[in-house]
């Protein structure tokens, strides 16, 4: 098979793999006192320092939660709950138009709890303005929330200048780095993000478990689920060992191979891109910008809709994404791609290749063998 | 861009990957005696149906589709069944429903029986388009509930509101998509006034479109 849906989920790195093997009889509770507890707290601590390492902060600033989703939720819910008990009238937060669905439909269901929140529109190639930030600041502005890259389009945020102004302002700034983290730098020595999410299965590691950063001296969250005193109480229940092991060693691969990882993606992905091009006629780059992640191309094939050709190239052994209503059972495309000013039918039509560490130069030939073959067969029987 | 559902029936992948009866030449050259649209590319769906017919029966159907595969896999199914044994009598024809191509397909995921409907409506538009060409408009039976507005061409207030359904807001599209209007012209306010009611119920958006 041919994956390239790394944005969805990614497969364990081998290292990680062989780690969760050799962890899996340590069913001891961190929490415990006695040997076997101890010991598992201590290999829980190191996972935390490795994450710690790659992300330049405190060990006492990371979070394990359920994944990048619970993490999102932890920081939005957590600063809204706070402020409602605190009887803050007119609670305001500020988002994108472009968010996960994590940060979405959460921010929706405080709507109906009377929180305001505005949703900043993006350009053409999905960038948010960050001028627009900081006329949407309001004095009841309790939380910033916008994410580092996007997951569809891979479109990268100033989030440095938005979080400039959320400092400016004293304006707590949370970013869901779940798709840059493993693509770009993220060093939080350098920048005042006060919240960031990460998750683990995305970064080659297992899927739920995920990282909340919490930098020091921000205020206080509510936690999502309570309970012990895991996690600094900001996150009750016996820790995910399993993952917590696994997403710490997913980390230190990172850290020792993401620079040239890095690399051979994009170099992947602009030979993916000018192939397609080149061979393939009326097609259209959903967010062509500069500011975009390396491993993601998202590309109209107009005329044809989306889940068709998904399901063409997987008889070929090819693993993509869509936009397309059909894959989402709305009858609406991707919020995503018509939030660029993409037009419906051209969204219903959108493909999402995205590349990761174990791709090849010959899967990227083949691919563009396999969309060219698919695209053409659809093309003559569409009604369009 | 959550995950398609991939539970389709080895009738639906054969109809996908094996599509029977495409239009494979142009419209001119196939000639049809009847051709019926249904859907609208912003939904995701547009069908076309052509169909050539000799001593009432389809002998002969073909397609062409924008759509997702249980929309390929339908129309594909659906030209299979109009067009075995010779061909189905233009009165069988008009009576199929989208049960019965789902059935044919051995089912489809529930979020994707819209689909079907398609299918049916747009064959059911070529068959009308038929005896519009063949002056016998007198043989559109309309359901009983359904208000005819457009008397000479035997729209109803329901093919409107489905048309409307389908995605059509503006009455250029409605009248080259159903004919209404064309004859006489007497409705044409009447139908705008529907198609207006229509747009304003099933139009209002909220700001957030959807997952």
């Amino acid at each position: 098979m041919i994956y390239l849906d790394n944005n969805a989920t990614t497969p364990l790195h081998p290292k990680v793999k062989e780690k969760i093997i050799d962890f899996l009889d340590n069913y001891g509770n961190p929490s415990s006192l006695y040997e076997t507890g101890r010991e598992v707290k201590q290999m829980v601590e190191d996972a935390r320092q490795k994450i710690a390492d790659f992300l330049n902060c405190d060990p006492d600033e990371i979070i394990f939660t359920a994944g990048g989703s619970e993490a999102n939720n932890t920081v939005i819910k957590g600063v809204a709950s706070c402020c409602t008990f605190c009887n803050v009238s007119n609670t305001h937060i500020i988002t994108s138009a472009i968010e996960h669905p994590s940060v979405m439909n959460t921010l929706k269901c405080l709507e109906k709890q009377n929180v305001e929140v505005t949703y900043l529109p993006v350009d053409e190639y999905g960038l948010v303005n960050s001028k627009d930030v900081r006329d949407a600041i309001r004095k009841e502005t309790v939380l910033i929330t916008i994410m580092y890259a996007n997951n569809e389009i891979g479109t990268i945020q100033p989030i440095e200048e938005i979080t400039k102004i959320a400092n400016e302002n004293n304006i707590p700034i949370h970013t869901d780095a779940v798709q840059a983290i493993g693509k770009i730098p993220v060093d939080l020595k350098k920048t005042s993000i006060d919240y960031l999410s990460l998750s683990g299965h995305k970064i080659y590691g297992p899927k739920g478990i995920g990282v909340l950063f919490r930098r020091k001296g921000t205020k206080s969250l509510c936690p999502l689920i309570s309970g012990g005193h895991q996690e600094s109480s900001m996150r009750a229940g016996t820790e995910n060992t399993i993952g917590i092991v696994g997403i710490g060693e997913a980390i230190k691969q990172l850290n020792l191979e993401m620079n040239s990882e890095v690399k051979k993606i994009k170099y992947l992905r602009d030979k993916l891109e000018s192939g397609l091009k080149k061979n393939i006629s009326n097609i259209s780059v959903n967010g062509q910008t500069e500011k975009r992640l390396p491993g993601v191309l998202n590309v109209s094939f107009n005329d044809i809709e989306g889940e068709s050709i998904l399901l063409r190239l997987d008889m070929h052994g090819i693993a993509v994404s869509t936009g397309s209503a059909c894959s989402s059972g709305s009858l609406d495309p991707s919020y995503v791609i018509t939030a660029l000013g993409v037009p419906a039918e051209q969204a219903h039509s959108s493909i999402r290749f995205s590349l990761g560490r174990e791709n090849t130069e010959e899967d990227i030939d083949k691919t563009i063998i396999a969309v060219e073959e698919t695209v053409d067969f659809l093309r003559k029987i569409s009604a369009i | 861009m959550s995950g398609t559902n991939w539970n389709y029936s080895d009738k639906v992948k054969e109809h996908f990957f094996n599509p029977k009866n495409v239009l494979k030449v142009s419209e001119e050259e196939y000639n049809a005696d009847g051709v019926g649209e249904n859907g609208s590319p912003v939904c995701g769906d547009l069908m076309r149906i052509y169909i050539k017919v000799k001593d009432n029966k389809i002998y002969d159907m073909r397609w062409k589709t924008f759509g997702c595969a249980s929309a390929i896999g339908s129309t594909s199914m659906l030209s299979v069944m109009v067009t075995e044994n010779g061909g189905m009598e233009l009165e069988e024809a008009m009576k199929i429903k989208p049960d019965d191509i789902i059935k044919e397909l051995g089912g489809l995921p529930p979020n994707k029986i819209h689909c079907s409907v398609l299918g049916d409506k747009a064959l059911r538009a070529a068959i009308k388009d038929y005896y519009r060409n063949f002056d016998q408009v007198n043989k559109i039976n309309k359901e009983k509930e359904s208000r005819i507005v457009c008397h000479c061409l035997n729209v109803t207030e329901d093919e409107i509101k489905m048309e409307v359904l389908e995605g059509v807001k503006d009455f250029d599209t409605l009248q080259k998509r159903t004919k209404v209007s064309t004859a006489c012209g007497k409705c044409e306010p009447e139908v705008r006034e529907l198609l207006d009611k229509y747009v304003k119920k099933y139009y209002i958006k909220d700001i957030y479109t959807g997952e």
